[in-house]
């Protein structure tokens, strides 16, 4: 690809990208106050961490099964409160196992 | 100080190789589309998120569409803002100024996910927390250019779950903790669900759709179940 239309493109894109996160992270400096905003605020994260993550986490490995294996594994765990790394890495190796056991068993 | 660097540095390393296995196959797909490695590279260390650049390098490879380049972008990262503005109630006062428009970079879904769950937020635990995220974006994009499959495929699979495992471990015991959120997840799973399967709604494009999702039931959840106070 031609560097003038490689540049232009990686401009427009990495210019609003960054602008689209910085300006309200700059620009917000007061605590809001208002009990609706902070309610939202408050919940914001943990749909967007939700929506994320079901079903899409479901289609990211090579098996269905495996994943929801996986994801089964981490709720186990993270509601017996383990830390982030620990649900991670379980997570992981219950894809690992299950798509190993696939390869050999199915 | 150094405790909170070290706190954020480790609490990093999930999204770093979970963004490692991300972009590894981002830099697989670049030079499929026939860019060079270096561009691949150029564009993770830029931009550092996956649905933007994915549809970002689709448009890049047919010339003048810059409009659309910027319409697509505003859409898929528009869910920036809201994380932008979650976060800046959460920051440290020492966070001002230059430093604000310098964090802002590192902004993804991930590091938002683990820096909204501190306290405070302070500058020490997010420059640990961007660094290994960072390294295994840009070291990701470059090994899937240059090397194409060094890992086995098995491993590589595997560790795609590792971010969302993290986002589990998030989630989940904050909402055992808190009836009303835990109802608030389970709205937006349905909803997630919803539109991840039915048609029409699963054309939506899928930044866009997770910010929908998510916008929807924090909504219903901050008119239906406010809370006390902020921070507890």
């Amino acid at each position: 690809m031609e560097n003038t239309q490689f540049f232009t493109y990686l401009l427009i894109m990495a210019g609003s990208t960054y602008l689209i996160r910085a300006i309200p992270f700059a620009c917000i400096k007061k605590k809001i106050k208002n009990q609706y905003i902070q309610s939202f605020l408050y919940y914001m994260p943990y749909t967007v961490l939700t929506a994320m993550t079901f079903p899409t986490a479901l289609y990211v490995t090579d098996s269905i099964l495996a994943a929801a294996l996986g994801l089964a594994v981490a709720v186990l765990l993270a509601i017996r409160k383990k830390g982030l790394t620990v649900v991670a890495a379980a997570a992981c190796c219950t894809v690992l196992i299950v798509q190993l056991m696939l390869q050999y068993f199915a | 100080m150094k405790h909170n660097f070290i706190r954020g540095l480790k609490a990093g390393i999930p999204i770093g190789l979970g963004y490692f296995s991300v972009s590894f196959s981002f830099g697989i797909m670049a030079v499929s589309l026939g860019f060079d490695w270096w561009q691949a590279v150029i564009v993770s260390m830029a931009c550092v998120t996956s649905a933007g650049q994915l549809a970002g390098i689709s448009i890049m490879a047919s010339p003048g569409q810059y409009m659309q380049m910027l319409i697509s972008q505003i859409t898929i990262n528009i869910r920036y803002s809201f994380m932008s503005i979650s976060l800046s109630q959460k920051v440290e006062t020492k966070l001002t100024g230059i430093w604000r428009w310098l964090y802002a970079f590192m902004i993804t879904d991930e590091i938002f996910g683990v820096a909204t769950m501190e306290k405070s937020v302070t500058r020490s635990f997010l420059a640990g927390l961007f660094i290994i995220p960072y390294l295994g974006w840009s070291l990701g994009t470059l090994s899937g250019a240059l090397l194409g499959n060094v890992l086995p495929p098995i491993i590589m699979s595997s560790l795609c779950l590792a971010m969302y495992g993290m986002f589990v471990a998030i989630v989940a015991p904050a909402a055992k903790e808190y009836k009303p959120l835990c109802i608030i997840i389970l709205l937006t799973l349905l909803l997630s669900t919803a539109q991840f399967y039915l048609p029409l709604l699963k054309e939506i494009p899928s930044g866009l759709a997770i910010c929908f999702c998510a916008i929807i039931a924090a909504a219903i959840g901050a008119k239906f179940f406010p809370i006390e106070e902020v921070g507890k």
